[in-house]
C-alpha cells in the first residue's frame, strides 16, 4: 500500500463529494431539471453496480438485468394500485420477487456459458416484458400512474424531493460498501476464481454453480431494489422500464465506468447520462463554431456520435473512464 | 379447422421470415465467433432500401433486386469498416461494439429518410388471394413469401453443401486457424459471409415491409426472436436454425390465434384478450428453457462442435 490517497480514490470522494452537494447546488439555484436528472442518475447507478457485480467480477455477461428494474418497479406500481402504499411491504416484497425471479432465470441461464447466456438472460427479460405488455389491469404497454410513493410512518418523507435524493444516494454507497465486502471476502474470491478458471475451481473442491447462482440473486435483488426506487422517482411503470435496450444501457454504463472496480459504474452511470443531456448542446455549439449559425438538425442527431464512441470505446479503451485514471498514475 | 390450416400457413410464413435472420446470424458465429446486435439493422435497412428502389425504379422487382444489392454492400462495408476489428474479442465486447451500432444506425435512418415511416405497395395483381385448399383463400402475396424464402433456402443449402465457398464456410466452421494455415483468404471469406449474412436479413426485410410497415427499430424484436430460434436450433447449424425458426413461428403464430380463446373459456372474456398474446409470447421463450434443460446444445446441433 503507497498509501490511501491514490488519483483513483481521490477521483471517487470527489465524484461522492459532487453527488452530496448536489441538491444543495439546486436548492440554491432553484434548478429542479438537475436534481431529477441526478437522482435518476443514482438509481440507474445501484442497477450497474448490481449489474457489474455478476458481470465485471463473476463473468456473467447478463443482457436482462433490466428485468429487475422492471420487476422491483412493478411490485411497487401493483401495490399502490391495489391500495397497499407502506413501503414495510412494498420495497421487501420487491426485493423477494426479483431474488425469486433471478433464482429461477439463474438456475437455467447458469447450466451455459459465453453466448448462450448472454441469450438466455435476454430472452427471459423480453418474456417479463410481454407479461407486463399483457397485464391490461396495470397499464398494459400503455403503463401505470402511481399516485402515492411508498410511505414509511413517520420515518422518511420520500415525497420530499431533497429526502428522497439522500435516500437514493445513502442506498447507492450502501449497495457499493455492500458489493465491496462481496468481492473482497471468500465467497468474492471464489466468484472471481470461477470466473478466471472454472473448471480449476470445480477442481479443488468449489460447487461453482452454486456460489454463482448466490451472486446472480444478490445482483437481481440489488437491481430490484433499484426498480423499486425508479418507480417511486418517476411515480409511473411502464413495460419500457425493462425494455431490451435499457439492459444494454446498464452494460454500457459498467464498461463504459470500468468493470474493474465496483465504484467504476457509478462513474459511468454519471457519465453517459450526463452525456445524453450534454452531447447535443455540445454538438450544437460545435456546429455553431464551424458554421456560423445554430444547425438544429446537428443537435438532434447526437446518437449519431454516442453509436460510434461506444465502439471506440470497446475498441481502445477497455479499462472504461476507472481504468484511464488508474493509469494515469503510472502514466 | 379451416382456421387452423390458415393459421399454420400464417406460421410458416413467420417462420421462414426468422430463418433468413437465424441463418445470417448462425453462419456469421458459427463461422466468426462472432455475436451480431448489429444485425436487426441490416433487416431495417433492406426493408428502406427497397422503398426507396421501388418508389425510384417504379418496379417492385427492380427495386427488392437494387435493395438486396444495396444490403449486401451495406454489410460487407460494415464489416470491413466496424465489425473486422472485433474478431477474435470477448463477447461482451461484440455485444457492446455492435449495441453501439443499432444505435447508429436508427440515427442514421431517421437521418436520411426521416422520422416518419414507408409503406411499400405491392402490385395489384399481388393483391389478391388464391384459393389453396377447398374454400381456404390466403393472400397471394404472403404465399410468395414462403415460397420466395424456400428457395432462398434451397439456394443456401446448394451454396454451402455444393460449391468451393461452401466448403470454405463448413470448414472455417468447424476449424478456423486450419483454413487459414492451408491459404485461404480468410478475411475475404468473412467479409463474404458476413456480406451473405446481411443480404439474408435485408431481403427478410423487405419482403415483410409490404405486409407491416417500414419503421426505425422494426428489426430489433425480431432478431430477439431470431437469438431464440438459433438457441433451440443449436448455434452455428442452417439445419437447427431452419427446423427451429419453423417451430417458433408456429407456435407464435397459433398461441396467439388460439390461447385468448382458451383463456376466455377458463378466467373471464377480457382476461383472454389482454393475456392471450402475453401468454403465447410466453410460451416460446418456456420452448427455449426446456431445450436448455434437456438439450443444452440444441435440438440440432452444428456437427463436430
Amino acid at each position: 500500500m503507497s498509501g490511501m490517497i491514490t488519483p483513483r480514490n481521490a477521483f471517487v470522494a470527489a465524484v461522492i463529494v459532487v453527488l452530496a452537494l448536489i441538491p444543495v447546488y439546486a436548492a440554491m439555484t432553484g434548478n429542479t431539471f438537475m436534481m431529477t436528472l441526478f437522482t435518476r442518475i443514482i438509481i440507474l447507478a445501484i442497477a450497474a453496480v448490481s449489474l457489474n457485480l455478476i458481470m465485471g467480477f463473476g463473468g456473467m455477461v447478463s443482457f436482462g438485468h433490466a428485468a429487475y428494474l422492471g420487476i422491483g418497479g412493478y411490485v411497487i406500481g401493483i401495490l399502490a394500485k391495489e391500495g397497499i402504499n407502506t413501503g414495510f411491504v412494498q420495497w421487501p416484497l420487491a426485493l423477494l420477487v426479483s431474488g425469486l425471479f433471478a433464482l429461477g432465470v439463474g438456475a437455467l441461464s447458469l447450466r451455459t456459458r459465453g453466448v448462450y447466456f448472454i441469450m438466455i438472460t435476454l430472452a427471459f427479460a423480453q418474456m417479463v416484458y410481454y407479461i407486463a405488455n399483457g397485464l391490461d389491469r396495470y397499464g398494459g404497454d400503455d403503463g401505470l400512474t402511481i399516485h402515492k410513493r411508498s410511505e414509511f410512518g413517520g420515518l422518511l418523507n420520500l415525497s420530499n424531493r431533497t429526502v428522497f435524493y439522500y435516500v437514493c444516494l445513502v442506498l447507492l454507497l450502501a449497495t457499493v460498501y455492500v458489493v465491496w465486502r462481496i468481492i473482497n471476502s471468500r465467497f468474492g474470491a471464489v466468484i472471481q476464481g470461477a470466473r478466471s478458471n472454472d473448471r480449476r475451481m470445480r477442481a479443488i473442491g468449489f460447487p461453482t454453480f452454486r456460489y454463482k447462482l448466490v451472486c446472480f440473486v444478490i445482483a437481481g435483488v440489488i437491481c430490484g431494489l433499484s426498480g423499486a426506487l425508479l418507480a417511486n422517482h418517476t411515480n409511473f411503470i411502464s413495460p419500457a422500464m425493462m425494455h431490451w435496450t435499457r439492459s444494454g444501457d446498464l452494460i454500457v454504463m459498467a464498461v463504459l465506468g470500468g468493470m474493474g472496480s465496483v465504484f467504476g459504474p457509478v462513474i459511468g452511470s454519471v457519465a453517459l447520462l450526463v452525456l445524453e443531456e450534454t452531447l447535443p448542446h455540445l454538438i450544437g455549439f460545435a456546429s455553431h463554431v464551424i458554421t456560423g449559425k445554430e444547425v438544429v438538425a446537428a443537435k438532434e442527431y447526437w446518437q449519431l456520435i454516442l453509436g460510434p464512441m461506444l465502439l471506440l470505446i470497446v475498441l481502445f479503451a477497455r479499462g472504461g473512464i476507472d481504468g484511464l485514471i488508474a493509469s494515469a498514475r503510472r502514466g | 379447422m379451416l382456421y387452423l390450416f390458415e393459421q399454420c400457413l400464417n406460421g410458416m410464413q413467420l417462420g421462414m421470415l426468422l430463418f433468413l435472420l437465424a441463418a445470417g446470424l448462425t453462419l456469421i458465429f458459427g463461422i466468426m465467433d462472432m455475436v451480431n446486435l448489429a444485425h436487426g439493422s441490416l433487416y431495417m435497412l433492406g426493408a428502406y432500401f427497397a422503398a426507396t428502389f421501388v418508389e425510384v425504379t417504379d418496379s417492385f422487382v427492380a427495386g427488392f433486386a437494387l435493395g438486396l444489392l444495396a444490403t449486401l454492400i451495406a454489410g460487407m462495408v460494415l464489416e470491413v469498416i466496424a465489425i473486422r476489428p472485433l474478431y477474435g474479442r470477448d463477447h461482451l465486447d461484440h455485444v457492446l461494439g455492435t449495441f453501439g451500432l443499432l444505435i447508429f444506425f436508427n440515427e442514421l435512418v431517421r437521418l436520411i429518410w426521416g422520422p416518419e415511416g414507408r409503406t411499400i405497395s405491392l402490385p395489384s395483381e399481388m393483391l389478391t388471394a388464391v384459393q389453396v385448399l377447398p374454400g381456404v383463400y390466403y393472400p397471394l402475396y404472403r404465399l410468395v413469401i414462403i415460397l420466395a424464402t424456400l428457395a432462398v433456402a434451397a439456394l443456401l443449402y446448394i451454396i454451402v453443401m455444393r460449391t468451393r465457398v461452401g466448403m470454405l464456410i463448413r470448414a472455417g466452421a468447424s476449424n478456423r486457424e486450419m483454413v487459414g494455415a492451408l491459404g485461404v483468404n480468410i478475411k475475404l471469406l468473412y467479409t463474404l459471409v458476413f456480406g451473405l449474412g446481411a443480404a439474408l436479413a435485408g431481403f427478410a426485410g423487405m419482403m415483410q415491409a409490404p405486409i407491416s410497415f417500414v419503421q426505425i427499430g422494426m428489426g430489433e424484436n425480431i432478431l430477439i426472436l431470431a437469438f431464440v430460434v438459433i438457441i433451440i436450433g443449436g448455434i452455428g447449424s442452417i439445419r437447427g436454425a431452419f427446423a427451429a425458426a419453423i417451430i417458433v413461428g408456429l407456435i407464435d403464430t397459433i398461441g396467439r390465434a388460439f390461447l385468448p380463446d382458451l383463456v376466455r373459456y377458463f378466467l373471464s372474456y377480457s382476461a383472454g384478450s389482454s393475456a392471450g398474446p402475453a401468454l403465447s409470447s410466453m410460451l416460446i421463450y418456456l420452448l427455449m428453457a426446456l431445450v436448455l434443460i434437456f438439450r443444452p446444445e440444441g435440438l440440432f446441433p452444428a456437427a463436430g462442435k
